[in-house]
């Protein structure tokens, strides 16, 4: 008789879960078990993109599928840093913090919240975001942002026209309109591998494990 | 090669669209890799095709984008196409929801529930299908609710450590992939 070994998910070690959102740097703690550095073949290590990343467990969690990691890597890269037109990299920042808000992604909203204040240098209006919510009262072209963010996020989806005709009055034009489109979806995808596959700790508390 | 998200949109070649998003060549090129990778793999490990295919049709038919649904549901075999159809039926909501860590952000908290297979379901899908299909609404509509135990049932059911990743990501593409459709093909009907 064969039978196949049922793999165990991961105890995390002792650590304490941020209870609020922050701009704190915080840190990541896999259910499943990364890649061992030393196990990790070339595809695998290329499919990182960024060789810093082989110290993240959460990359090396996902190297396990070499082909899909490295194609959402560069699609990632391309949505928020191609400087070339569109939307402001301060903006698309405050979507993918907008959009992890709204997800309920405290280590997401974290690190793409950090980025939107160094940007935007708007400190006071990204701490009410994440503080208040994606109701928070911010200006009229960031709460056109944060609106559409949230049109494209929750289900059913209800981004339509009037979301479009609101942005162009705030000053975004068509290109720009589409790197939200793509900042905030892509968030879609991010948010749920990161609330998904680990557990989010307060850096002081982390055992600094792998 | 097609792009399918150009194909979904609508988006012809030389039109302000498609001007677009050649701004964002690469983004636009790792989009459709990412879909390649998942549906048409190099090396599919132990994910089959119809696994694929079968949670792709469940997470467009649950976000009710009628393009993406159309184009997953038409790479099924009929019976297959039916039971994914039934579920999508019964297990369409609205999102996100669910609960945070609890302190501050617990007035935040939106409980909802945690949706099961139908019977009928679970016998033409099977217990490892079943169970994707389980994690799968959690992460479409709740993803907030994950949890280890949500990852073990998927390994109990069946699925290996590295299938989990693939099958997280081929989920989590969708949410990315679907909204993008859905996105530009509004800016679209406003150019």
């Amino acid at each position: 008789m064969s039978t196949k070994t049922t793999e165990k998910t991961l105890t995390p070690p002792p650590h304490t879960e941020p209870v609020v959102f922050t701009r704190d740097m915080l840190d990541w703690l896999p259910w499943l078990e990364p890649l061992a550095e030393g196990e990790m073949t070339e595809r695998h290590v290329a499919s990182l993109v960024d060789a810093a990343r082989i110290k993240s467990p959460y990359f090396r969690l996902l190297a396990r599928d070499p082909a899909v990691l490295e194609a959402r890597t560069r699609t990632d890269k391309d949505i928020f840093y191609n400087p070339e037109a569109g939307l402001p990299r301060a903006e698309r920042e405050l979507a993918a913090a907008a959009t992890s808000r709204l997800n309920g992604c405290i280590y997401c909203a974290s690190v793409h919240a950090r980025f939107a204040a160094t940007y935007s240098k708007r400190v006071d209006d990204v701490q009410r975001l994440l503080d208040e919510g994606v109701d928070a009262k911010l200006d009229e072209r960031w709460e056109a942002i944060v609106a559409a963010s949230v049109a494209l996020t929750a289900l059913p989806l209800t981004f339509g026209k009037e979301h479009v005709e609101r942005l162009r009055k705030v000053g975004l034009d068509d290109a720009a309109i589409a790197d939200l489109i793509g900042a905030a979806s892509f968030f879609n995808w991010a948010n749920r591998l990161m609330l998904s596959l680990g557990v989010p700790a307060t850096q002081a508390s982390a055992a600094k494990s792998s | 090669m097609t792009d399918v998200i150009d194909t979904l949109v609508g988006i012809a070649p030389g039109s302000k669209l498609d001007a677009i998003r050649a701004q964002r060549s690469e983004a636009r090129k790792h989009a459709q890799a990412s879909y390649a990778s998942l549906f048409e793999p190099k090396d599919q490990g132990s994910v089959t095709a119809d696994e694929r295919h079968a949670i792709a049709a469940f997470v467009a038919g649950l976000h009710g984008e009628p393009k993406t649904s159309a184009f997953y549901a038409a790479k099924l075999p009929a019976a297959l196409g039916a039971a994914v159809a039934a579920e999508v039926a019964a297990a369409r909501s609205k999102g996100p929801y669910g609960l945070f860590p609890k302190g501050p952000l617990s007035s935040e908290d939106a409980p909802g529930p945690t949706w099961k297979v139908s019977e009928a379901g679970r016998k033409a899908l099977g217990a490892r299908l079943s169970a994707a299909f389980e994690h799968t609404h959690m992460l479409v509509f709740h993803p907030r609710d994950a949890s280890a135990p949500s990852l073990q049932a998927l390994l109990d059911a069946g699925w290996s450590t590295t299938d989990v990743v693939t099958v997280s990501q081929l989920v989590s593409f969708l949410a990315y992939q679907i909204r993008v459709v859905a996105g530009l093909s509004t800016l679209a009907s406003t150019l």
